[in-house]
């Protein structure tokens, strides 16, 4: 090397700051994901320098206050206009600020918020020692029956670094819909799988299945998400960028030619084509689509209940955002090639989780295969490719989360001497030992069966219309049929519930909290009121259907 | 003005609301509050009757449009009334007779602690009625329709504790149901034949229609008809309906609801004159109706189910007369209105000697009653008068017109119509002087009821009374007021249409006739009933006799042929349901149940195989679309 190439590189080493671009950081418009990356750095700190004591309620009001001002951030943005006339790419390209993101932003921090209320429900377990306790161990790193387990009981120890978790797991949602670059979307996506991986393991009963739970969800997540970071590789390669935009312009041919060094690959239609397959692959996974579905089951019945539900509402809203995005934006260009693949993973989707569901007998199994032929129903509304195809997917998100929170929540208030009673066996006659519980479990497992003044029927109506117009007329038959084979499970709980006898020594319905009553009657109360008067919420979600581009 | 239309029936509307959520506490007061709102209802009818007479022929007819009901593109469907002089008819008849018998069972229902829901549904029937006849669209008629249906269902199985009369409340029902079926195939049809169902458009372009579809339209106008005014074939439940409270069976099973065949003939005049073979249809059932009641009515002991039978072949006169076209219409209706006031009268009659008799029907223990209740017997006696058709009182006037009508149809089927109809005023004639006679005159034959109570017989309260005198007025001078100078004809020409019948017999033969016959069959009933001792118990009597006192067999026909036929139906239907429809239901549930079960055991728990299947899956994935590419 020439002296005066090494000098060349000693000044420019050495003159960063007349070179350096400070990035453009638009505080203000990125303010819901900063509050609650914020408070969850916060909620760090208090459980190293809080007492142990107050720990609980530190962390509960912090999140808390963490969500509500997040969602108010959401709100006025939303009524900045920053969801419609004043869209655009902030961060330097890295997230976009449009109405999508805005509207399942909102709908994540809902979603938080009443998991933050089911995570610190501490009436339903009996006390240990004179401990109030919650869903979660309480020390996660304890091995289950041993002797540091007990002792950790019996000091009332319990582990409140969930809600710090939730409230990272929360960041990272709220980024995922909105990223606009490959590799934000990567980030967002381990930010928010991680805490999930780790809470799903924190279940105080059961805890070998949690555990069990735990690591399969980890492994396969990591898999899937192997597959997906492939994918960005090869895109990079095709595009010679990660920027959403400029991939989406290579696609439609617009700019040819970007990076030279990437001459060779740039433009190679087979880098797009297994790219974006498994891209969009390691989102099917976090959607739960068949074929990458499996540890659903698993995890859903192996998680905490409160977990669970909070994941199967807020993971499928944010997987699903990230979808859209990278359907609408990246990939419209291509849409002749992934539309069919699509409609083929919808279709054995819905079937396949309507089929399946029928022979469960434990009913956190029996949602978590309904939450997979709900995710059948979202791509359907998905695949139209049209802007009421996007708005009827934000609204059905919507209503979809409200519903599964509130049900996981009811879920946890069925329990006999072995904590929550999920045989399906033991919800017998459920109806006539408590009316009021059964009756609202009911209103939910309607909304799931999409029966009408539910909001489920509003939200598949939408859909399977969009998905009409949109020209797929046979998926909509086999989202019908698949609706008809998922009734015949959803009633059947309904009608095991209210006209089977009760068993002798069925299971109990514990009196919550008014968190968990929160929870429940905010679940119940959106679900009739999307069912009921549907259009003021369609408008909304129809005027938050444009993606900047 | 024409906005108090909807007052009328605003009025006993808000009674039926009031009376029947309002409570125990209304129970005081609320029998006097259902008739004052029927009054209420009757004086704005009056007030309404008062300026149309103000108005010319031709502008009388008005119209309050309230609201649009439903509307859709293509489909209109508003709810308007309509106020012309056959529904100033009605609303007179209906109003008037319903607050007379309101105030009639405030003396009737005294001593039921069920009073103020009667009233209540009373009410409920008189806003119903009113609905059906003011209408200005058929749709809306026939919620009226529906109404006075339900009302009656109410009514007659109002003493519900007793099973025959929760049985008949639902045989009516259910016979009524037939019927319905009928009004809405016809208003299906008027929809698709002209697009519209409101009155005047339908019927300004019935002749445009073809001849085919208006006599569907018209015989299912018909059905309905048979179906709510007990023509046969479907006048079973009539009948039965008389285990309700007399002044229903008076307001609702005499006076006013059963004439509601006739009126929605009549109303639909256009599409029958177009129709001529749904008019025969028409004539032969009210032919074959007013002979079948008049049978039955010879034979039933009991003097309800006696006057049933009447009514039953009253209205059969009146559907004769609506079938003959524009020479009956106007008569139909004038048979009915003073039919409203003389049969209103001889319920409210029987009603009274009921009350003063411990709820005792059977003739055969009645007799004498003549002296203990002279005011029942006086009015009842005028009733009887002006039903058999003497001369000068409203009967004969109405009665007689029908009978110059059908002969007047002309032809074969005139002679054979109008000797019909002679025939059945000599039967009229024969019953009800039985009913008479056995009621009020020969020898007391009472005897004590099972507890041993003997009946002391007494002349019913003023509240009874005075609607049973006023009705009596009626039944005396309505038929020559209205025939005097044609007034009738001239007040409903100009919404039915008038022609004269050119009849084969003049006027007199007819009234001769009718006269002679009228002669023959109360001597023949007097020379049975009057002359010779009433058995207490009936004789076993002739075939005929036999089987009229079984209603000429109408229910073991019914059973027969529609119960047993529907019974086998129902079980073929079952039978093909249970092998074909759930063999292939339960087929495909138990398939999709096998591949669940099936599908089930790919999800074995085991972390690796789920890896397995993602990864087949991405690359089947991927295929895919690479091979969308290729292809």
């Amino acid at each position: 090397m020439s002296t005066a190439a090494v000098h060349s590189l000693w000044t420019t080493a050495a003159d960063p700051i007349s070179k350096f671009q400070a990035p453009k950081i638009e505080y203000g418009q990125l303010s819901p994901t900063l509050i609650v990356i914020g408070a969850a750095l916060v909620g760090v700190l208090i459980e190293a320098f809080v007492p142990r004591k107050s720990r609980y309620y530190a962390q509960v009001f912090i999140s808390v206050v963490a969500l509500a001002a997040a969602f108010a951030a959401v709100v006025a943005l939303a009524a900045g206009g920053y969801g419609t006339t004043k869209a655009h790419i902030a961060a330097m390209g890295a997230l976009a600020v449009d109405g999508p993101s805005l509207f399942l932003q909102g709908t994540i921090l809902l979603a938080g918020l009443l998991g933050v209320f089911t995570f610190a429900e501490r009436r339903l377990d009996p006390e240990a020692h004179g401990n109030r306790v919650d869903s979660f161990a309480a020390q996660a790193a304890s091995a289950p029956g041993s002797e540091s387990e007990k002792a950790a009981v019996k000091a009332g120890f319990t582990t409140t670094e969930a809600f710090p978790l939730l409230l990272f797991a929360v960041g990272g949602m709220l980024v995922f819909p909105s990223a606009n670059d490959l590799l934000t979307l990567f980030v967002a996506l381990e930010v928010f799988s991680l805490p999930l991986y780790l809470l799903c393991a924190l279940a105080r009963r059961k805890r070998l299945m949690s555990q069990e739970a735990s690591v399969k969800y980890f492994l396969l997540g990591a898999f899937a998400s192997a597959f997906t970071l492939f994918g960005i590789a090869l895109l990079y390669g095709y595009a010679g960028s990660v920027s959403y935009a400029t991939i989406a312009q290579v696609v439609d041919g617009t700019v040819a030619n970007v990076d030279p060094a990437l001459a060779n690959t740039m433009g190679n239609d087979a880098l797009l084509l297994v790219g974006a397959a498994m891209i969009v692959m390691g989102l099917l996974f976090k959607v739960a689509a068949v074929p990458f579905h499996m540890w659903t089951p698993d995890v859903y019945q192996g998680a905490p209940t409160p977990v669970t539900g909070f994941m199967a509402a807020a993971t499928k809203v944010a997987a699903f955002g990230a979808l859209l995005r990278l359907l609408y934006v990246v990939l419209p260009g291509m849409r002749w090639d992934w539309r069919p693949v699509m409609w083929a993973v919808a279709i054995v989707t819905m079937l396949g989780g309507a089929i399946v569901a029928i022979t469960q007998t434990d009913i956190k199994r029996l949602l978590a295969y309904s939450s997979i032929a709900h995710a059948g129903f979202i791509l359907a509304g998905v695949i139209a490719t049209t802007q009421n195809g996007v708005s009827s997917v934000l609204f059905y998100l919507a209503a979809y989360s409200f519903v599964t929170i509130g049900a996981f929540a009811v879920v946890t208030l069925v329990r006999d001497a072995g904590g929550e009673a999920t045989h399906l066996s033991k919800w017998a006659g459920l109806g006539r030992r408590s009316p009021l519980a059964a009756a609202v479990f009911a209103v939910f497992l309607l909304a799931f069966a999409g029966i009408p003044l539910t909001s489920g029927f509003a939200g598949k109506f939408a859909v399977f219309k969009a998905a009409a117009e949109g020209g797929a007329i046979p998926l909509v038959v086999i989202g019908v049929i698949s609706s008809a084979i998922a009734a015949f499970f959803y009633i059947r709980v309904i009608v095991l519930m209210f006209f089977s006898e009760p068993r002798p020594e069925g299971p109990t319905v514990a009196v919550p909290s008014p968190l968990t009553l929160t929870a429940i009657g905010v679940g119940v109360a959106v679900t009739l009121v999307l069912g009921v008067a549907p259009q003021y919420f369609l408008d909304l979600a129809s005027q938050a259907s444009v993606f900047v581009r | 003005m024409e906005n108090l239309i909807a007052l009328l029936i605003a009025a006993p509307l808000l009674g039926a609301a009031v009376l029947l959520c309002g409570g125990r506490r209304l129970d005081a007061v609320g029998h006097w509050l259902g008739t004052l709102l029927a009054g209420l209802s009757f004086v704005l009818g009056v007030v309404l009757f008062t300026d149309m007479l103000g108005k010319a022929a031709g502008q009388r007819a008005v119209t309050q449009h309230l609201f649009s009901w439903i509307p859709v593109a293509g489909f209109q469907a508003d709810v308007t009334f309509r106020l012309d002089q056959l529904s100033m008819t009605f609303v007179l008849l209906i109003t008037g007779v319903g607050s007379l018998i309101h105030l009639y069972s405030v003396g009737y229902m005294e001593h039921d602690e069920r009073r103020r829901r009667f009233f209540g549904y009373l009410n409920l029937f008189l806003a119903a009625m009113l609905l059906l006849v003011l209408a200005d669209n058929y749709l809306l008629l026939y919620v009226g329709w529906e109404g006075v249906g339900l009302a009656s269902y109410l009514l007659i199985g109002f003493w519900q504790h007793k099973p025959s009369a929760a049985t008949a409340a639902k045989k009516a029902f259910l016979v009524n149901r037939v019927g319905d079926m009928g009004l809405s195939i016809a208003i299906m049809l008027m929809f698709t034949t002209f697009g519209t169902f409101a009155f005047v458009p339908v019927l300004h372009s019935a002749d445009s229609a073809g001849e085919g579809k208006l006599t569907a339209i018209g015989l299912m106008l018909l059905l309905a008809a048979c179906g709510k005014s007990a023509q046969v074939p479907l006048q079973s439940w009539l009948g039965d309906a008389m285990e309700g409270p007399t002044p229903v069976s008076a307001l609702i099973h005499a006076a006013t609801m059963v004439t509601a065949g006739v009126y929605l003939i009549v109303r639909s005049g256009a599409i029958f004159n177009a129709a001529p073979d749904a008019q025969l249809v028409v004539t032969v059932v009210g032919a074959v109706t007013l002979l079948f009641g008049a049978i039955v009515g010879c034979a039933k002991d009991d003097i309800k189910k006696a006057l049933a039978g009447s009514t039953m072949s009253q209205i059969g006169y009146m559907v004769l007369a609506a079938g003959l076209g524009p020479i009956g219409y106007i008569f139909a209706i004038m048979h009915l209105v003073t039919h409203g006031f003389f049969k209103a009268g001889l319920f409210l009659g029987a009603g009274s000697v009921m009350h003063g008799m411990n709820d005792e029907v059977d003739m055969r223990r009645y007799g004498g009653l003549r002296t203990y209740m002279p005011v029942t017997f006086v009015t009842f006696g005028l009733g009887y008068l002006a039903i058999i058709g003497f001369p000068g009182l409203s009967g004969f006037f109405s009665k007689d017109k029908i009978i110059e009508a059908a002969f007047a149809k002309g032809g074969a089927e005139g002679w054979i119509l109008g000797g019909a109809a002679l025939l059945g005023a000599a039967i009229t004639a024969y019953y009800m002087t039985r009913v008479m006679i056995m009621t009020f005159f020969g020898e007391k034959r009472w005897q004590p009821d099972e507890q041993g109570n003997e009946p002391h017989p007494h002349e019913s309260p003023g509240v009874m009374t005075i609607p049973m005198i006023v009705l009596a007025v009626g039944s005396v001078f309505a038929g020559g007021f209205f025939s005097i100078g044609d007034r009738f004809v001239h007040w409903l020409e100009p919404v039915t249409g008038h022609a004269e019948g050119n009849s084969p017999v003049s006027a007199m033969t007819v009234t001769v006739a009718t006269l002679v016959l009228l002669v023959v069959g109360a001597g023949i009933a007097y020379a049975q009933y009057g002359r010779r001792p009433v058995l207490a118990v009936a004789p076993r009597g002739s075939l005929l006799t036999r089987a009229a006192r079984r209603d000429l067999l109408q229910d073991d026909f019914n059973h027969v042929v529609l119960v047993r036929g529907g019974e086998h139906l129902t079980r073929s239907l079952v039978y093909v349901d249970h092998t074909l429809v759930d063999g292939v239901v339960n087929g495909t549930a138990a398939s999709v149940g096998g591949l669940s079960g099936r599908l089930r055991r790919l999800q074995n728990g085991f972390a690796r195989s789920y890896a397995v299947s993602m990864f087949g899956g991405a690359a089947v994935l991927v295929a895919l679309t690479l091979l969308m590419r290729a292809v």
